[in-house]
C-alpha cells in the first residue's frame, strides 16, 4: 500500500507550466539507465562510465576518436548510388535514398579517408550505421575497394570499421558481388604486405561478416558487440530454442577464436598506435 | 514426376496419354493417331508454358523435387569415374557439401557442391543443402589441393542459403565463407561454377567465384531468397512474387547486368522433365569453358579473375 493516494488522476500541472528541457542535453545508457550530459557522454568516446556500454557511433564521431585534430582527407566524398535495378518495395529505393541523405547529410553508408593517427599515416573507411543500417550496395564496395587501392599504393596500414546489417537487399546480387570485388582488393593488398585491422563494431552481420570484416591481418573487436553471420534472431528461428547468454557478442566470437582481440573504444588510438608501430618497426 | 501448379496442363495431358495407351493396348480400337495428337500437343503446351516462365516460376524450377543435384551431375559428367573426398580435417564431414576427384573425358577435375536430398530422411540428412563452416573449409581445402595438382575446379552450385545455426556461429560462419572467397580469388588453376538450382547468397558465393560462372536456365541467384527478401521489405510472405521480379535473379537479369558469365539452356520443360539432355548441355559447356580457360597463362587467369570481380558493381 502506497504511503499517498491520487486523489485526481493524471498529471494535473497545465502545459503551459510545463518546464522544457531542450532536446539532447542529457544522454541515457540504454542498458544500465545512467545518465549523463551529452557533452560528458562526447568526452567519454560515447561510452558508459558506468557498464562500459559501447554507443553505436557513426564515420564522423570515429574519425574525431582516431584522427589527429581530427584532420583528414575524404576519399571518393561524393560517390552515390545508381539504383542500377530501378528497386521498388513499400517505397522507391531512389526515394528512400534521397530521405536518409537529407536526414543524415552522408552519401552512403561508409566514409573512406586517410589522415594521421599519432603522426602515423593511416586510411580509415568507417560505416555509417545510421544510413539504411549500414547496408553494402556497390557504393560502399566501390569506395572501400578504392581505400584499399589507396593504402596499397601508398603502403599505409589500412583501418576498416564495420558496423552494419550486411549486403542491401535493394541492390541485390550487386551488393552480393560487393564480398567478392572487396575480398579480391584485399588479396591485392595482401601481396603489398600492407597490415590491415579490422574493427568489428555493435553490429556486425551478414555479407559483412562474411568478407572483408573477418580478413583483417588482425580482428579486432569493441566490447560486448554483436557480431555474427546469421542475425540472432534467424538464429533463434532456426534452432527454435533461446539463445545462450552472450551468444554472438565479441567475447564470445574471441572464445571461439575469431576474434583476435577486443579494445575498448578509449584505448583504441593507443593500441591502434602500438599496432602500426609494432607492424612497422 | 511431380507437377507444380503452373505445369498442371502437362500434367493433364500427360495423364489422358497415359489413360488411351492403356486403352490401346487392352483392346483393338485405333489409337495412334490420338497418341500422336496428344504427344504433339503436349510438346507444344510445354514449350508454350516454358518460353513465358515469369521470375518466381523459374524460382520454383529451381527447386523442383526431381530436379538433378550436384551429385546427378558429377555421377553423369564422369560416368561414375569419381572417388568422393570427405572432411575439413579440422572438425567433421559436412553432408550439405561434397567433394571428389572425377574425370570428363579422360580429363581430371576436382568437382565441388552443395547437396540437396531427395526425400525426408535425405533432406534432412543433408540439411537441404545447407552448408556448415566445415563444409565451407573442406570445399577449401579440397580447391587446394586441386591447385598442388594442377587440376582444375567445378562447383556446382545449389543452396538456399549456409546454415544460420548454433553452432555454425560459434564456428566461424563469417569467417568460413569470407576465406574461401579471399582464397579462390587467388586460385592458381581454373575455376568453373555452376549455378545448377538455388543460388542464395553468402552461402552460394562462398564456392562461387570463377574464372567463369555459368547458370543454368531455370536457377536463381541472388543475395536473398525472394520470400525471406518479402519478409523484410514487405514486413509479409505474400510479396515473394513481387521480390523475385525486383531483385533480379534470373540467369538472364544476371548476364545483362554482367555479373554472370554464361547461360546453359535447359530444354521445354526444364531439368527435371529431360535430365539427360542437360547432362550433355553442361558437359559441352565445361568443355568449351575448360578449354578457353586452359588457353591463357595461369597468371593471367588469376589476375583477369581479380580483374572481373572489381569491377563489379555501378554507382554514380
Amino acid at each position: 500500500m502506497g504511503w499517498f493516494k491520487r486523489i485526481k488522476k493524471g498529471v494535473t500541472t497545465s502545459t503551459s507550466q510545463k518546464k522544457e528541457i531542450p532536446e539532447g542535453l542529457w544522454y541515457k545508457c540504454p542498458k544500465c539507465k545512467h545518465i549523463v550530459t551529452t557533452k560528458e557522454h562526447k568526452i567519454q568516446m560515447y561510452v558508459c562510465e558506468n557498464c562500459n556500454h559501447h554507443d553505436r557511433i557513426n564515420s564522423k564521431e570515429y574519425f574525431e576518436i582516431l584522427f589527429d585534430k581530427n584532420k583528414f582527407t575524404e576519399l571518393d566524398a561524393k560517390m552515390t548510388s545508381k539504383d542500377p535495378l530501378s528497386f521498388e518495395d513499400t517505397k522507391k529505393y531512389t526515394e528512400r535514398l534521397k530521405t536518409v541523405q537529407k536526414k543524415t547529410g552522408l552519401k552512403d553508408a561508409v566514409t573512406t579517408a586517410y589522415g594521421n593517427i599519432n603522426k602515423l599515416p593511416v586510411v580509415i573507411a568507417c560505416f555509417n550505421f545510421n544510413f539504411i543500417g549500414g547496408s553494402m550496395g556497390s557504393v560502399v564496395g566501390e569506395k572501400i575497394s578504392r581505400a584499399i587501392d589507396y593504402a596499397r599504393k601508398k603502403k599505409y596500414p589500412l583501418i576498416i570499421i564495420s558496423k552494419s546489417g550486411g549486403a542491401r537487399m535493394m541492390e541485390a546480387s550487386f551488393s552480393l558481388m560487393q564480398l567478392a570485388k572487396t575480398s579480391a582488393k584485399l588479396a591485392q593488398l595482401s601481396e603489398e604486405k600492407v597490415p590491415y585491422f579490422s574493427i568489428l563494431t555493435d553490429p556486425t552481420t551478414g555479407g559483412v561478416t562474411a568478407s572483408f570484416a573477418m580478413l583483417g591481418d588482425l580482428n579486432i573487436g569493441e566490447p560486448n558487440a554483436l557480431i555474427g553471420f546469421a542475425g540472432p534472431r534467424v538464429v533463434k528461428e532456426t534452432i527454435g530454442k533461446d539463445l545462450p547468454d552472450g551468444f554472438q557478442t565479441s567475447e564470445f566470437v574471441q572464445d571461439h577464436g575469431f576474434l583476435d582481440l577486443i579494445i575498448n573504444r578509449k584505448n583504441l588510438k593507443e593500441k591502434l598506435t602500438q599496432l602500426i608501430r609494432l607492424y612497422s618497426s | 514426376m511431380e507437377y507444380l501448379e503452373f505445369e498442371k496442363p502437362i500434367e493433364e495431358l500427360n495423364k489422358k496419354l497415359t489413360q488411351i495407351k492403356t486403352l490401346g493396348s487392352e483392346g483393338d480400337v485405333e489409337v495412334r493417331e490420338t497418341i500422336n495428337d496428344l504427344e504433339k500437343k503436349i510438346k507444344d503446351t510445354r514449350k508454350n508454358i516454358y518460353s513465358n516462365l515469369s521470375a518466381w516460376q523459374k524460382v520454383q524450377l529451381s527447386r523442383h523435387p526431381n530436379r538433378p543435384y550436384t551429385l546427378d551431375y558429377i555421377y553423369n559428367l564422369t560416368k561414375n569415374d569419381f572417388i568422393e573426398i570427405y572432411g575439413d580435417r579440422q572438425i567433421k564431414d559436412d553432408k550439405a557439401m561434397v567433394g571428389g576427384w572425377g574425370s570428363i573425358d579422360n580429363q581430371t577435375f576436382m568437382m565441388i557442391g552443395q547437396q540437396k536430398g531427395r526425400n525426408t530422411k535425405e533432406r534432412q540428412y543433408r540439411n537441404f543443402g545447407m552448408a556448415n563452416p566445415e563444409g565451407y573449409r573442406k570445399a577449401k581445402r579440397l580447391m587446394k589441393m586441386a591447385e598442388k595438382f594442377n587440376k582444375p575446379i567445378i562447383t556446382f552450385i545449389d543452396t538456399p542459403g549456409a546454415f544460420p545455426g548454433l553452432e555454425a556461429e560459434e564456428r566461424g560462419q563469417g569467417e568460413a565463407i569470407a576465406n574461401n572467397l579471399i582464397t579462390m580469388i587467388n586460385l592458381k588453376t581454373p575455376i568453373i561454377c555452376i549455378i545448377i538450382g538455388e543460388g542464395a547468397s553468402g552461402g552460394a558465393l562462398g564456392i562461387g567465384i570463377g574464372d567463369k560462372v555459368l547458370m543454368m536456365e531455370n536457377s536463381w541467384y541472388s543475395v536473398i531468397s525472394p520470400e525471406n527478401c518479402s519478409t523484410i521489405l514487405w514486413r509479409s510472405w505474400e510479396y515473394k512474387q513481387t521480390a523475385a521480379e525486383s531483385l533480379k535473379l534470373t540467369a538472364e537479369d544476371m548476364i545483362k547486368n554482367k555479373l554472370i558469365d554464361g547461360i546453359i539452356s535447359e530444354p521445354f520443360g526444364g531439368a527435371h522433365t529431360f535430365p539427360e539432355k542437360c547432362f550433355t548441355n553442361v558437359k559441352k559447356a565445361i568443355k568449351e569453358t575448360i578449354k578457353e580457360c586452359q588457353s591463357i597463362p595461369i597468371k593471367q587467369l588469376v589476375s583477369n579473375r581479380m580483374e572481373k570481380f572489381s569491377k563489379m558493381g555501378v554507382y554514380k
